[in-house]
């Protein structure tokens, strides 16, 4: 007894389970069972709710802010007038232009999405961030896809994807190189790359924090071991914090992009 | 007769540990490469994102007028570079998990 308790390593190694650090598996933290509607198209689950709530409480907030609009804003409607202009000033102008105004509402709304569902991965008792499904990014990225490359034929006719896979100014037996990376750049790693990018940061972090916390757990409840639970904790509050930061870049990188992309296909001679 | 069902039983039982030992070493080698794969996934875009923003400090230093704009330019070349990192972590999490 005196031995294990001189030498906390025996004692955390001596708990069941073959002793050290019990992980949960991956499945645990990332899977969710249905609230009803098992295995059928209609499946409601944690991520399912917390979609729901992304998608419903940006309209709630722009309603509110709209209903009584005045010319000096205040409250709400303030702070609804500084994210729209958050967009517009670092979204929208320097990546597509005085032109692109037109698809601020688009960006807005993807932007909210991803930020509010992004958020839930640090409150509490939720604890779960939506993107961090490969199903909520890879939707978002295909509605950029089809987004940029609906822009481009709209404004340029088929002569955009001559324009995208043949770039101008490049020597005619070049393009025999050039032309299957453009075409794997611009249509197929593109959106790959931009829902790979949410969904990796999100799980990254999700799994981050569970790390963190399960350590602290454990070295709490590991006798003089708990002097280590209290770094680890701190490190679990920094952390915290650090994915608050995370939350909000994923959710303005991906818009940001978005619009790049659409500034590209928009104005193909950049 | 028993003695032949026992020696059946044991090979089989034999033969069960060496299967288990087959998956052991498997789900071993899987960790360890993919320990392996975000190990390196993650040296290229470090080097990367390291020299992106110090240099987009330096511009900021030098022409603070233009510090939104350098700072924009300066997200999107880390979510270019960093995306690199992402498909080693991806590329983890498929040979650890799945």
């Amino acid at each position: 007894m005196f031995a294990a308790l001189s030498n906390p390593a025996i004692l955390l190694a001596s708990e069941e389970g073959g002793g050290g650090v019990e992980f949960p598996p991956i499945n645990l933290i990332v899977k969710w069972p249905a609230a009803f509607g098992e295995g059928t198209f209609y499946g409601f689950n944690k991520i399912a709710l917390i979609s729901m709530i992304a998608m419903i409480v940006p309209v709630i907030l722009f309603l509110i802010a709209g209903r009584k609009a005045s010319v000096v804003p205040r409250g709400i409607q303030n702070v609804m007038e500084v994210s729209v202009d958050f967009i517009e000033k670092q979204v929208v102008l320097p990546a597509i232009g005085k032109d692109g105004m037109r698809y601020l509402p688009m960006l807005m709304s993807m932007f909210f999405f991803i930020w509010i569902g992004n958020l839930f991965e640090i409150i509490p008792t939720s604890h779960m961030p939506a993107n961090a499904r490969m199903a909520n990014p890879i939707m978002l990225a295909m509605v950029a896809w089809v987004m940029f490359i609906g822009v481009g034929v709209k404004h340029h006719g088929l002569k955009y994807f001559k324009d995208a896979l043949f770039p101008p100014g490049v020597p005619k037996a070049l393009y025999l190189l050039v032309t299957p990376i453009e075409f794997l750049s611009t249509f197929l790693i593109r959106p790959f790359s931009l829902a790979v990018r949410l969904f990796a940061n999100m799980l990254a972090g999700h799994i981050l924090l569970v790390t963190f916390s399960v350590l602290t757990i454990t070295l709490f409840g590991a006798g003089i071991l708990a002097i280590a639970g209290v770094l680890s904790f701190g490190m679990l509050v920094a952390f915290t914090a650090f994915e608050f930061m995370v939350a909000f870049l994923q959710a303005f990188i991906f818009s940001l992009l978005t619009a790049v992309y659409i500034g590209g296909a928009l104005h193909p001679a950049h | 007769m028993s003695a032949i069902t026992n020696a059946a039983a044991t090979v089989l039982a034999q033969a069960e540990v060496v299967e288990q030992t087959a998956d052991e070493a498997k789900s071993i080698s899987a960790a360890s490469g993919a320990g392996m794969a975000y190990g390196l996934a993650a040296i290229g875009p470090g080097i990367g994102i390291g020299y992106l923003v110090g240099q987009a400090v330096q511009a900021m230093a030098r022409q603070p007028e233009s510090a939104g704009q350098v700072q924009t330019t300066m997200f999107l070349g880390i979510a270019f570079t960093e995306a690199l990192a992402l498909i080693g972590f991806v590329v983890f999490i498929l040979l650890k998990f799945v």
